[in-house]
């Protein structure tokens, strides 16, 4: 995994002054913008009564949502914490519908008041950071161009000295913009993250938002696990309906049979008995790989390690494992990560044309990360109905993710996080190419 | 020859009992987990124990595991595994001692007696006796390598009869060839593979199998 150095200056807070100057100037003329774009959408909102103002509307909120995350994003970046965007989501189709649901998004309301908010108080913030340095630059430099100033000049400066001469102007104007500039390089930091502060009061998802997006999110994830249990049990009914029960339907006749004829015609009988043996052993068959998918044997005796250990082994292209887990992940959670790490494996060897894959399970932070990498030719997306979404689907039920990074060429990279906590039971950490 | 019997349902342990004494093996013990039989194996030291991988208390490997130490204790301790499922993972860790005398078997085997019997019997004398789906597994892993895909089909078919354990005499007379055909055919693998021409049966079992799971 490699970071490279712009990466990562702009994932954490900086205080480089001058990135904060330049951030200053932008912020300001943004305001400006900011001004307009709010004069646009109260003129469209105030002529949906006339129907144009709809389209108009719907036109400009994506403007004015783009707007606020640039803001946010910035504000993060500033404060080093993320402020999501906090907006429902907007329904297809239904130009009316879509206007609806944005009237009834407080986070639409916010963004507006922000926009006033911000030309006033972020402008402020912002003029003030950028006052000072220009300022303390002004004084520096003051008296280099004192010569081209008429015969007469007087300069006020800051902090009320009158200088008349470039000497004067020289020994007061450089301390003084050695101060000026002092208070800039210490205010400057705190006046961006006051308006950082705002952005965040304004824009960031308010605590009820948050717990509603919340509950939106797990209705969501519940609903799915549901629905996925229901069709596997419905499934595993089928199974054993046409497979295991079946069979033993055809071997109680067989053995019904083979004892009516067993006097009569024992040649019969006896090639009725190796039936019925066939069928036991096609019926146990069907049950173990009916086992196997709903909790793998070596799951329950091994755990995660194992489990996906003997996966490994079972897989048609060599496989490398590293798994580094201080104990052992709840059962639910230690079973929808090997469903997933089996199921990543299973398409690696059916479509990615790889000839090694690497899968890498660590435990930090009350986070478990899953990763299955190999070095086929890549474009593996999350379609639906495809393993992936089903990979999806088994860790959002622990409100884990899948992100995939396959680009075309390849490799392939699939992280699966999910928090969870782990039983201090053993420490088990091992590496080994199956 | 002596049994110990290591199964927890009831209605196995009976049915193997019978089966094994039928066949005139006398089982000096059965026992329904995974501590006791661990006991039993290090005290009687059998000829042969007969042992299901998931027995109490912990109703996990504890069979296989017990197994394991036992063979630790007494190195070269005969064990047939029984297993509803069979795992290439336990198969490795069974053989990894490379003594030979350890058998994994799939529990419906059971139900071909005489095949189940010889396997014991081959366990007992030092052999191996691997599960067909074990052999398959590894095979179909391997399959694009290059040494094994140089093997003849027939080669191929020899070579997993041999991985599951059997004698010259017992693949001849399943593949419906004569004895030095067979020997014809495991010389050729043997050589194609790199691997040491032996004489001894069970000694060239453990070398392919080894040369498998590498």
């Amino acid at each position: 995994m490699h970071h490279n150095g712009h990466m990562a200056s702009a994932d954490q807070p900086t205080v480089n002054r001058f990135r904060l100057l330049g951030w200053a100037f932008a912020l300001t003329g943004l305001a400006v913008l900011g001004v307009l774009l709010f004069a646009f959408v109260v003129n469209a909102i105030s002529l949906v009564g006339l129907w144009i103002g709809i389209p108009l509307t719907l036109l400009l909120l994506p403007m004015l949502q783009g707007f606020a995350d640039l803001h946010r994003r910035w504000a993060s970046s500033m404060l080093g914490e993320e402020i999501p965007s906090p907006y429902h989501p907007s329904p297809d189709e239904g130009m009316l519908a879509q206007l609806t649901a944005a009237a009834t998004d407080p986070a639409r309301w916010r963004d507006l008041a922000w926009l006033l908010v911000n030309s006033v108080a972020g402008v402020a913030l912002a003029v003030t950071a950028i006052g000072m340095f220009l300022g303390a630059v002004a004084h520096l430099v003051l008296f280099t161009f004192w010569p081209a100033l008429p015969q007469d000049a007087e300069v006020d400066l800051l902090g009320g000295v009158v200088v008349h001469d470039q000497l004067t102007a020289a020994y007061f104007g450089i301390p003084l913009g050695v101060v000026y500039l002092f208070l800039w390089w210490w205010a400057s930091p705190w006046l961006m993250r006051a308006d950082a502060h705002v952005i965040r009061w304004l824009l960031a998802p308010t605590e009820k938002e948050r717990l509603a997006g919340r509950v939106r999110e797990l209705s969501e994830s519940r609903a799915e696990t549901v629905d996925t249990q229901a069709a596997e049990l419905r499934r595993i009914e089928r199974d054993l309906h046409d497979g295991a029960q079946a069979r033993l339907v055809s071997l109680g006749m067989s053995l019904g049979m083979a004892e009516d004829l067993l006097a009569t015609n024992p040649r019969a009988a006896q090639e009725l008995l190796a039936e019925a043996r066939e069928s036991t052993s096609a019926a146990l068959s069907e049950l173990r790989d009916l086992v196997r998918g709903i909790h793998p044997p070596v799951l329950a005796d091994r755990g995660l390690d194992g489990a996906v250990r003997a996966l490994a082994l079972g897989s048609p292209i060599p496989v490398e494992v590293q798994i580094a887990l201080p104990g052992r992940p709840p059962a639910p959670v230690e079973s929808a990560v090997y469903f997933a790490v089996a199921e990543a494996l299973t398409n690696t060897a059916k479509h990615s044309g790889a000839t090694r894959a690497w899968v890498r399970i660590r435990h930090a932070d009350e986070w478990l990360t899953a990763t299955v990498a190999d070095d086929g030719r890549g474009g593996a997306a999350a379609a639906a109905g495809g393993g992936l979404r089903g990979i999806q689907r088994r860790l959002a039920a622990f409100d884990g993710t899948l992100s995939v990074t396959s680009p075309p060429g390849g490799p392939s990279v699939l992280t699966m996080e999910l928090p969870c906590a782990l039983s201090s039971a053993k420490t088990s950490s091992s590496s080994e190419t199956g | 020859m002596r049994v110990v019997l290591g199964e927890d349902l009831v209605l196995l342990r009976d049915g193997l009992i019978r089966l094994l004494n039928a066949y005139g093996f006398e089982v000096v013990e059965a026992v329904d987990n995974g501590p006791a039989l661990l006991r039993a194996l290090v005290t009687h030291r059998p000829d042969v124990a007969v042992v299901d991988v998931r027995l109490p208390p912990t109703f996990t490997d504890e069979g296989l595991r017990a197994a394991i130490e036992a063979r630790n204790q007494v190195p070269g301790l005969p064990v047939l595994v029984l297993s509803q499922y069979v795992e290439q993972l336990y198969a490795r860790e069974l053989l990894s001692d490379r003594r030979g005398a350890v058998g994994y078997l799939l529990k419906d085997r059971v139900s071909d007696v005489t095949q189940f019997v010889d396997a014991v019997r081959r366990v007992a004398a030092g052999g191996t006796a691997m599960d067909p789906d074990v052999i398959a597994q590894l095979l179909a892993r391997r399959a694009r390598d290059e040494p094994l895909a140089a093997l003849t089909p027939r080669e191929r078919e020899v070579l997993g009869l041999m991985a599951e354990g059997r004698s010259n005499a017992a693949i001849a007379s399943r593949m419906f060839i004569t004895e030095k055909a067979v020997s014809k055919h495991t010389n050729n693998i043997f050589s194609k593979l790199g691997l040491p021409p032996s004489e001894d049966d069970n000694r060239r079992v453990l070398a392919v199998l080894t040369y498998l799971n590498a």
